[in-house]
């Protein structure tokens, strides 16, 4: 199968995560600091608009009430442009940024170890980042295979727990 | 970490004491959907599911649970509310049936129309809907799905095993066959 990224060179568990600023709207960008102290998901996926329901973002933002139980902050990326990002947002009515990976093309998802370069998308790829900017957990899912929510509720679950054992 | 295909797993086991079931509890294959009453590919896969079940007889059981995708279908919540409120007068099957029968209408009022037509009580089905009688169950499913790698709707479960797989008539039917 062609456009596989090697499973060594996505980012690791214990890599402090990349930062980076991208645009999340026209006039707007973020950056990953932003959200510092809290505990970060990355949602890295191929193109907006994909057609079922409960394609990966909307699924996310079905699930949002779950993560934000850990205090969890949820950012999409994927290198379609900010309009496009824009309208599939209010198609699905997103309560979470979409961030554009779009120039310089999928550099973010390369600093990830997650971009196709064959493809020019990004993997299916899935990062929590603890509130220190550690990432804790990454997945990468067959690109075809919506990886669902489980994987990263599991890794919160067991961060809260670390950081909680750290503690004592 | 990247991984081949792996096996998801149903994390709830089929209960009958909860769950919506057609078929034996006997039956060697059991298909589990999780869906969505105002999805129209759940739209696609009833008749689809009504000719596998046709197909394999008491070979099959088939259980339905709740996923409702509400940021994007605001009729699904209260669509899956009156479906279980059917259930709750032994009306559940009929309900679902009619509710994907007639996917193009599923506000309110039509909700009230369908459970008269199937003849509840009324005064029942409108208090369970402004008492939210159903609400927890319909969330247990929700997130039962969330904690099963549900990522879409419909998603099935094969005997417990995600299907990942396309579900048109030919596909679903080989590989339910392929398990007895």
């Amino acid at each position: 199968m062609s456009g596989i990224t090697s499973s060594t060179s996505v980012l690791k568990p214990g890599t402090p995560a990349p930062n980076f600023t991208l645009h999340s709207a026209p006039d707007q960008s973020m950056a990953l600091s932003q959200f510092r102290g809290h505990p970060t998901i990355l949602a890295f996926y191929p193109a907006d608009f994909s057609p079922v329901c409960g394609d990966q973002m909307t699924l996310y933002n079905e699930i949002l009430p779950e993560f934000q139980r850990f205090n969890a902050e949820l950012i999409g990326i994927s290198v379609d442009g900010v309009w496009s990002h824009l309208a599939f947002s209010k198609d699905r009515n997103l309560h979470f940024p979409l961030l554009s990976d779009f120039e310089p093309k999928g550099e973010v998802a390369k600093k990830y170890g997650v971009y196709r370069s064959q493809d020019g998308i990004t993997e299916r790829a899935l990062f929590v980042i603890d509130s220190d900017g550690i990432i804790r957990w990454s997945y990468v899912s067959p690109i075809g295979i919506n990886p669902g929510a489980e994987g990263i509720l599991k890794a919160l679950e067991s961060n809260l727990l670390q950081s909680r054992n750290q503690k004592m | 970490m990247s991984r081949e295909e792996e096996i998801i797993k149903l994390t709830l086991p089929v209960n009958s004491n909860r769950d919506h079931i057609q078929g034996p509890s006997a039956a060697p294959v059991t298909l589990l959907e999780y869906g969505d009453y105002q999805c129209p590919y759940c739209g696609q896969a009833y008749p689809i599911i009504k000719q596998v079940q046709k197909h394999l007889t008491n070979k099959l059981r088939f259980v339905f649970r709740n996923f409702p995708i509400t940021q994007i279908h605001p009729h699904a919540q209260h669509a899956a509310e009156s479906a279980e409120s059917a259930a709750a007068q032994n009306k559940f099957w009929e309900m679902h049936d009619h509710l994907y029968e007639h996917q193009q209408a599923l506000d309110d009022n039509h909700l009230e129309k369908y459970a008269g037509e199937l003849g509840l009580d009324l005064t029942r089905f409108n208090h369970d809907r402004s008492s939210h009688a159903h609400t927890q169950r319909i969330r247990e499913d929700f997130l039962s799905g969330v904690r099963s790698g549900v990522n879409g709707t419909p998603t099935f479960y094969i005997n417990g095993m995600r299907y990942n797989d396309s579900w048109d008539l030919e596909t679903l039917l080989k590989t339910l066959r392929s398990k007895f």
